[in-house]
């Protein structure tokens, strides 16, 4: 079995964030991978000793992801593929992910529910659409109940949705899908050696374009009133 | 590490006659992405097993350090720099220094971290036979085993070598019969072997022994009651006949006060590395409170005596971490130059250490006052709300203090490190005579100005730190020279040497690094970290000439003493810098990253 993990390069969530020049000011910012992708590579980790499969992560994204890639190999991903580029938006990044998955034919592909800097959650339904095939989200639980059959749980407004579908589909995952994993100190040391490569992105025309960023606006301080003037405020509005 | 190839060799203790090129030293930021992301698992692993569970570890929840051990020794923590084939990793000395670093910051379980993989994994590695480390190394990397270090007893404290506990061959020749009290033994309560020290029968000096719990004769007093570590199994010991085969006799017979000397050695270095996750932990949640906590319309950041207080103690943790890894790379390094000569590994490993045995003592001392400060002001910072068990300073400013206690304590940390610096003179190890007696001579001479060109990056500090090592000279030479036999009963004349020593090391040690930094990254975005060295600078220079006033005045009278406060006020002196601006900047900048950022 073939399983794909798409993980992003994001800053830690605690990051103080700011912008120079309306880009994030990256200046001492610690990247991580995306929490939620984090949840599928661990889910793909288990099913490796579960279902004997080999298990591809892949990050579109300049030669700065590759520490996060090379934590992916560590914490038990067997190669890593990075599409050289710049992730300018979901569809750009949809793209690469469907063009490499089309080429390698995966049994599986996870990723997070969304990533954690913009928070699309864009990219699974996209790939399912351009690779024809189904695709779930938020993934919550996946477990196999046939050779091929899979048993998810999708959390959907008030409950919780079971279905059964067979392979290949895409699903975005959020806890408790797995327990996030902990690369050991052998896991880091042979990292190294495990295959990282890195191919070129193909051409995508620009669907988006961004014009700037802006922090989200202080909190004013909070002023205190009278009933009456409560009265009068309501009115105005 | 390619950082410091190009290093020209250098002795312990050495730094006090010679200078270091900043290459020559590793720093922090020298650590490769895999030594980084080795970190960053250890903090995830304490995030996730260690914090939510802290009140757990404190009231010594049965079984719960014993199953921390067990998930660092899944994780690969408990054997960083022991060989493969024994289920350790093989990495550096730097790279265990940098796990100690972090674990620093969980208080009790870093103790219990640093009894098991230095003082209990250690003696069996360096002193084991193959069999011995065949049998019971495996079974303590993985945690499947707890180790404890039975070396203190109620008489023998500092002066371990006076233990009591005495082995007693039986009459078939095949076992020692253990018989004594041990105390303050940590791990104690769930360890499954130990590293004993006794007396075979009317010995001089004591012998080493692994023993097993399952050996029986041991047994124990209740858990003691502690002012910090609570989290951290203390008890006294007590062996009975405890039957110990010949063949667990560690190293020689009457070799034990060595091995615990040279143990003692790696442990010093790591607890110095130890107080800096402590440090950096106390200081991100000062820094957080100081960003939060409100006064007077204002955050208590804003303020000018808060400010002093965030921007020294990042001072006080920049100085140890400088001179932790410094010392850690030049052991490495050493150990690296003797295997290449033949030595043995193990041989080379000890050797090694040893050879920095001044430098490990130094950053024992510095390390645990740098946290002892740090925890200091940030119950400070805190308020009330330091004072209070429920918010971590209080806990952290208990934990801290058996720092400046164990390992040795810092008072036979400095005489230690004053001893063995004369010894290796009397030796002709290093040569402090002739630099001592330049100086001597430079006293009477006219002194020459020299014109130093201000515009190169610590021109003044540079001059300022060979001066300070001629106050060295100039106090310690005379000192040896005048008291001879006696300035070992000296102490107070020992502990102004040390004083200076430490002082001198710090600075030299943070202005090399903050000199490769500046090589790496550029003086501009160096600018808190060329703060730190002026303001640890200016510390030195008056911290300096008090402990050299001191002693001189006490060993010294007339004109000699005369000359020689003299000789003092030139060797100190250092232009005035504005280190409240400085310390305002640095705090500013903390602030605003909300965390050390170093």
């Amino acid at each position: 079995m073939k399983i794909l993990v798409c993980i992003s390069h994001v800053p830690d969530t605690t990051t103080k964030i700011k912008f120079v020049n309306d880009k994030l000011d990256t200046n001492g910012v610690q990247f991580i991978i995306g929490p939620y992708d984090d949840y599928a590579l661990s889910k793909a980790v288990d099913l490796k000793s579960e279902k004997n499969a080999t298990v591809t992560v892949l990050n579109v994204g300049k030669p700065e992801t590759e520490p996060t890639l090379r934590k992916a190999l560590a914490i038990g991903a067997d190669e890593a593929i990075r599409i050289d580029a710049d992730p300018i938006d979901a569809y750009f990044v949809a793209v690469q992910i469907a063009e490499f998955a089309k080429q390698n034919q995966y049994d599986l592909i996870l990723m997070g529910r969304e990533s954690v800097d913009f928070n699309g959650g864009l990219v699974h339904g996209f790939v399912g659409e351009m690779l024809g095939i189904p695709s779930l989200s938020p993934c919550m639980s996946l477990e196999f109940v046939g050779e091929r059959t899979v048993r998810a749980t999708r959390e959907i407004e008030g409950g919780k949705e079971t279905l059964e579908l067979e392979l290949p589909f895409v699903a975005g995952c959020q806890e408790p899908i797995a327990e996030w994993k902990i690369p050991n100190m052998r896991g880091i040391m042979t990292a190294k050696n495990k295959p990282l490569k890195v191919i070129s992105a193909i051409s995508v025309e620009n669907v988006l374009v961004h014009r700037n960023f802006s922090l989200v606006p202080e909190r004013s301080a909070c002023k205190m009133i009278s009933v009456e003037e409560l009265a009068e405020l309501i009115k105005k509005f | 590490m390619s950082s410091t190839l190009s290093k020209r060799p250098i002795k312990g203790g050495e730094f006090l006659i010679r200078s270091t090129e900043a290459h020559e030293i590793f720093i922090k930021e020298d650590f490769s992405e895999e030594q980084r992301m080795m970190a960053s698992a250890c903090k995830d692993f304490i995030r996730t097993e260690i914090e939510p569970h802290i009140e757990r570890m404190e009231r010594l929840e049965e079984g719960f350090s014993k199953k921390l051990l067990q998930k660092a020794g899944e994780l690969g923590l408990l054997g960083i720099s022991i060989p493969e084939e024994y289920g350790g990793l093989g990495m550096s000395f730097n790279t265990s220094m940098l796990i100690a670093d972090v674990m620093g910051a969980t208080g009790s379980f870093s103790t219990t971290y640093g009894a098991h993989t230095g003082i209990g994994i250690l003696p069996i590695y360096y002193y084991g036979t193959e069999e011995q480390k065949k049998k019971y190394l495996p079974k303590l990397i993985s945690g499947e085993w707890a180790a404890s270090y039975c070396l203190t007893e109620p008489e023998a404290g500092s002066d371990a070598n006076a233990g009591k506990t005495k082995a007693t061959l039986t009459p078939d020749g095949k076992y020692y019969l253990l018989n004594g009290q041990k105390m303050w033994i940590t791990n104690a309560g769930f360890a499954d072997l130990f590293i004993v020290f006794a007396k075979i029968d009317q010995d001089k000096n004591l012998s080493a022994f692994i023993v097993e719990k399952s050996f029986g004769g041991i047994t124990m007093n209740e858990e003691e009651k502690k002012m910090g570590i609570k989290g951290s199994s203390t008890r006294q010991v007590f062996f009975n006949d405890c039957k110990v085969p010949v063949e667990n006799m560690l190293s020689t017979r009457e070799n034990g006060f060595k091995i615990a000397v040279n143990i003692l050695n790696v442990g010093r270095i790591k607890l110095g590395a130890g107080v800096i996750g402590a440090n950096i932990m106390v200081m991100n949640y000062a820094i957080q409170y100081a960003n939060q906590r409100k006064q007077f319309g204002k955050t208590i950041g804003s303020f000018g005596a808060i400010k002093h207080k965030l921007a020294q103690m990042a001072v006080c943790n920049y100085a140890i971490e400088s001179a932790a890894y410094r010392a850690g790379q030049d052991i490495e390094d050493k150990i690296a130059d003797l295997e290449k000569n033949g030595l043995d590994p193990i041989q080379a490993k000890l050797k090694g250490t040893e050879q920095f045995a001044i430098e490990c003592a130094i950053v024992k001392v510095l390390g645990s006052e740098m946290l002892d400060y740090i925890v200091d002001e940030g119950v400070q910072i805190y308020g009330g709300m330091g004072f209070s068990a429920e918010a971590p300073m209080e806990r952290a400013y208990r934990d801290a203090r058996i720092a400046r206690i164990y390992e040795g304590t810092n008072e036979i940390n400095r005489m230690l490190m004053v001893d063995m610096l004369i010894k290796r003179a009397m030796k002709g190890e290093l040569d402090l005579m002739s630099p001592a007696m330049a100086v001597a001579q430079e006293l009477t001479s006219v002194p020459t100005f020299e014109t130093l060109d201000t515009s190169v990056l610590f021109a003044e500090e540079k001059d300022l730190l060979k001066r300070l090592k001629k106050a060295f000279l100039m106090i310690g030479g005379k000192a040896v020279q005048s008291l001879m036999m006696q300035l070992a009963e000296e102490q107070e004349i020992i502990m102004n040497l040390a004083d200076i020593m430490i002082q001198i090391y710090a600075l030299e040690s943070m202005m090399l690094r903050t000199e490769k930094l500046v090589a790496m990254r550029g003086e501009h975005a160096c600018q808190a970290q060329i703060g730190m060295v002026k303001i640890w600078a200016d510390g030195a220079v008056s911290k300096i000439e008090h402990a050299g006033r001191e002693a001189i005045t006490a060993f010294t009278a007339g004109e000699e003493q005369k000359v020689m406060l003299m000789g003092l006020k030139r060797f100190t002196k250092y232009n005035p810098v504005n280190t409240i601006k400085i310390r305002r900047q640095i705090a500013d900048m903390l602030l605003e990253k909300n965390e050390y950022p170093f």
